[in-house]
C-alpha cells in the first residue's frame, strides 16, 4: 500500500490577496537585496555613513523614549536615573538632526533622486518634516519655562494659518500624546519605507566625472538595480 | 565635579544680520555640521573586502 505525499510547495499560484502581496514583495525585495552582504565600491566614503548614523540615533531616541514613557514624568523630572534618560533622549534627538542634515546635504549634492529614486528622496524629505514636528511637540512637553515660551509663541503662528483648533500647542495633553504616539509612529513608518526604497533601488552612485578616470569609482554603468540615471 | 563647559545661567547671545537673527549656539552647531560634512568628503574611507 502506498501513500501519496503532498508537495511541500504548492506550484499553483492561487489567486488570493495574501499570495499576490507575498509574490509582489519577494519580486520587489528578494532576500539578497533586502539584506545585502556586499555594497558597490563607491559606497566606500564617509559621506555614505550619515544615513545609518541617523538611523542609529533614531533607535536610541525610541529606546530612551520608551523608558521615559514606562516610568513617567514624576520619575524623569526628579530621580537621577530619570534625568539621565531624559538627557539621553534630548541629546540623541540633537544627534539625529545633526546627522540627518549632513545626510541631506550629501544626498542633495549627489542628486540622489537619480535612477528612479524619486520616491526614496520624497520619503526622506517627508520624514525630515515630520521629525521636526515630533521634536517640536517634544520641546512642548518639557514642562518648563522653555516649553511655555515655545507654545505661547507658536500658537499665534499656527492660529494665523488656521490649524490652531486642530493642533492646539497650549493643550499639554494633546501635545504629549502626539509626541509619544502619533508622530513617532509616522516617523517610524516613513523611515521604514525610506529604508525599503533604498534597498529596492540601491544606493545612488556618484555623479559621473568626465575628466578623471571614473570607472574605479563605479561612476559608469547602471546602478545596483540596473537602472540608468534619470 | 566639573563645571559646565558653557555657562548657561544667562541669556543667550545672538547674531544679527539684517532680518536674520541666529543664536550663537545654533551658529556653532551649523558650523560643526559644515566641518563634519567637509571632513566626510576629504578623509579617505578604509575599503572593506565586502565591496564589489
Amino acid at each position: 500500500m502506498t501513500t501519496q505525499v503532498p508537495p511541500a510547495v504548492d506550484p499553483v499560484e492561487t489567486p488570493s490577496w495574501t499570495g499576490g502581496l507575498r509574490r509582489a514583495a519577494v519580486r520587489a525585495l528578494p532576500p539578497e537585496k533586502l539584506l545585502p552582504d556586499k555594497q558597490p565600491s563607491y559606497v566606500a566614503s564617509w559621506v555614505y555613513v550619515f544615513g545609518v548614523l541617523t538611523l542609529a540615533a533614531f533607535v536610541v531616541i525610541l529606546v530612551s523614549g520608551v523608558v521615559l514613557v514606562w516610568r513617567g514624568p514624576s520619575w524623569w523630572h526628579v530621580s537621577k536615573v530619570g534625568l539621565f534618560f531624559n538627557s539621553i533622549h534630548l541629546w540623541s534627538v540633537e544627534l539625529f538632526f545633526f546627522f540627518m542634515v549632513i545626510h541631506l546635504w550629501g544626498k542633495f549634492f549627489m542628486a540622489a533622486w537619480r535612477g528612479r529614486r524619486r520616491a526614496t528622496w520624497i520619503t526622506g524629505v517627508v520624514s525630515f518634516v515630520v521629525s521636526i514636528g515630533t521634536a517640536f511637540t517634544g520641546y512642548l512637553s518639557q514642562q518648563n519655562f522653555d516649553s511655555q515660551w515655545i507654545s505661547t509663541q507658536a500658537k499665534d503662528g499656527l492660529n494665523s494659518v488656521g490649524v490652531g483648533a486642530l493642533f492646539n500647542v497650549m493643550n499639554f495633553g494633546q501635545m504629549l500624546l502626539w509626541h509619544v504616539l502619533l508622530l513617532p509612529v509616522c516617523v517610524a513608518v516613513l523611515v521604514g519605507l525610506h529604508l525599503l526604497l533604498v534597498r529596492h533601488r540601491g544606493v545612488v552612485r556618484p555623479i559621473k566625472v568626465r575628466s578623471a578616470v571614473p570607472a574605479r569609482l563605479g561612476a559608469d554603468g547602471p546602478g545596483p538595480d540596473g537602472s540608468k540615471e534619470a | 565635579m566639573l563645571a559646565a563647559l558653557v555657562d548657561l545661567n544667562h541669556p543667550g547671545h545672538y547674531l544679527h544680520w539684517g532680518f536674520i537673527q541666529l543664536s550663537v549656539a545654533n551658529a556653532l552647531v551649523i558650523l560643526a555640521m559644515l566641518v563634519v560634512f567637509a571632513l566626510a568628503i576629504v578623509i579617505p574611507f578604509r575599503a572593506s573586502r565586502r565591496q564589489r
